[in-house]
């Protein structure tokens, strides 16, 4: 049992990475029909950030410095997603598939760029000791960065639905992801709302990526993708555009991998796909997504 | 008489389908003027291309100012509502969500909204997409009230409404067409000729008449331009 629970709390963790990347992909292709394949270099780029940040800047090994770079890696994450929805995506609305083809592209264009940069070896992050403790549950000894993931995660979940449920930029989101071109009938610029969902899309992301150097002990050029491909699963099991589905598909996806992987060996990415299959066989538009008009 | 509306050789192509073929009229202000034809002639189009929602190529005039350059958003603000076929509320936010995103005014008047519409205040905190059809339409024509327009475009209001919630609805319009230039497409005669002072016909992506209602009355003329009979609907 102390493996079980060991074992879900790490799924759930790695769920709470999962939605971090997610929840901005999920809003964007919500709203702008955007399929973002850069958003991984978005979280590559944060996590390089707090890389950076914790062994260059202020490489003291405390919990404020982290606490800085978690900050830092979000403002760098949404400062690459706006500057690429203004300088890329914002020149392609309406034609998708030139979207989905320039941001493949970026995708590599970063990919080699970071590789350029930092090398192919993995980079080694020096989050505070205070992250290797670890807690005991009932006989179980759990990570205590698990709960770091998972409490963070958790407070993006709860700004995003503050700022959706009662914010006037959540209410012309919430619409222009049912009808965007209704939205700009009632005299909104809608594209304001499309760069405020690339910002924190961006933040969230890099935030990710922050948290994704301690997850897997240090970032590499591909650190991005590897989470990206996960993110995506997430989005479509969770329904587009729904960040309540987002948020328990990310748990789904994270726990069944570990698990999975953990009781019939390297078989968990397997499963997830195969639950991936079956979602779209059977609830095309996702756990709480809406059928598309 | 001041035109509110001038449209000159506007022009839409959709998918490779020419669907406005050089659309000219021009509308009076401070009237009602119905847009009629039988369906798939282009009247719907018509007014999405004056709000931008589809791509156009000609010149469109409010009050003196050239706006076919204009993005939707900005069309509207320059003071055009629009009340879309088919309502097009957001069926996942609630009635007073939904009046919410349409506010532009500093001063928005739900005082008319809920005077004319006092259902929409008793279900503010219901989904929209839970409403009846007459219901979502009251939303979608509030929509249109609670800001100040200069011209008002209402595509299809009555349609698929029982007669009482008609009624409600050509109430509502009169009462805006105290205020505001609207611009009519609805192919209920009745109607037509009960709110509009002038009428346009269209035919295949063209304007074939500009006239007055009261040709409506003439069942020649009905069947010949819209293939109803004038009387009967």
């Amino acid at each position: 049992m102390e493996i079980f629970i060991t074992l879900f709390i790490t799924g759930v963790g790695l769920g709470a990475l999962y939605f971090l990347v997610a929840s901005g992909l999920s809003l964007i292709y919500g709203l702008m029909g955007v399929l973002n394949f850069a958003h991984g270099a978005f979280l590559t780029a944060g996590a390089y950030a707090a890389w950076y940040f914790t062994t260059e800047v202020r490489a003291d090994g405390s919990l404020t410095s982290y606490a800085i770079s978690l900050v830092l890696s979000g403002l760098v994450g949404a400062i690459f997603a706006v500057a690429t929805e203004q300088l890329l995506i914002k020149h392609l609305y309406d034609r998708h598939i030139d979207q989905a083809l320039v941001t493949v592209g970026l995708g590599l264009v970063a990919v080699s760029a970071y590789l350029g940069w930092f090398g192919s070896d993995p980079l080694i992050a020096l989050p505070p000791t205070q992250l290797y403790d670890v807690v005991q549950i009932g006989d179980a000894f759990v990570g205590i960065d698990r709960f770091l993931y998972i409490t963070v995660a958790g407070l993006v979940l709860l700004a995003n639905f503050l700022m959706l449920r009662y914010t006037r930029i959540g209410l012309v989101i919430r619409a222009g992801v049912e009808n965007r071109a209704m939205v700009t009938a009632l005299g909104i610029d809608v594209r304001k709302a499309f760069t405020f969902v690339f910002f924190i899309g961006g933040f969230a992301a890099g935030l990710g990526g922050a948290l994704a150097t301690t997850y897997a002990s240090g970032v590499g050029p591909t650190l991005g993708d590897a989470f990206l491909i996960y993110a995506f699963i997430t989005v479509v099991i969770g329904g587009m555009g729904s960040i309540p589905g987002t948020a328990i598909a990310a748990v789904i996806v994270g726990t069944t991998q570990v698990l999975v992987n953990y009781y019939v060996q390297g078989l968990g990415d397997f499963v997830v796909v195969l639950l991936l299959a079956v979602v779209l066989l059977t609830r095309p538009q996702g756990l709480l997504g809406k059928v598309a008009h | 008489m001041t035109n509110a509306l001038t449209l000159t050789d506007v022009n839409v192509t959709i998918k490779g389908s020419h669907i406005l073929q050089g659309v000219n009229f021009e509308i009076e202000a401070g009237v009602v003027t119905g847009l009629l034809g039988r369906n798939g002639v282009g009247k719907s189009t018509t007014l999405r291309s004056i709000v931008g929602l589809v791509p156009r190529v000609g010149s469109i005039n409010l009050f003196g100012e050239e706006i076919s350059g204009l993005r939707t958003h900005e069309v509207i603000r320059a003071g055009v509502a629009f009340v879309p076929e088919d309502r097009e509320i957001f069926a996942s936010l609630t009635v007073a969500e939904n009046l919410k995103l349409a506010e532009r005014d500093k001063n928005p008047d739900y005082d008319t909204v809920h005077q004319l519409f006092p259902e929409l205040l008793q279900r503010k905190n219901q989904r929209a997409g839970t409403l009846s059809g007459g219901q979502q339409q009251m939303v979608a024509v509030a929509r249109a009230l609670l800001n100040k327009t200069r011209l008002l475009l209402v595509d299809e209001p009555t349609k698929g409404l029982a007669p009482k919630l008609v009624t409600e609805v050509a109430a509502a319009l009169e009462i805006a067409a105290q205020a505001t230039t609207i611009l009519l497409v609805e192919q209920n005669l009745p109607l037509v000729k009960r709110v509009a002072k002038n009428i346009i016909v269209m035919d295949q992506g063209v304007v074939v008449h500009n006239g007055t209602p009261a040709e409506l009355a003439d069942a020649d003329f009905a069947k010949r331009m819209l293939g109803v009979s004038g009387g009967s609907h």
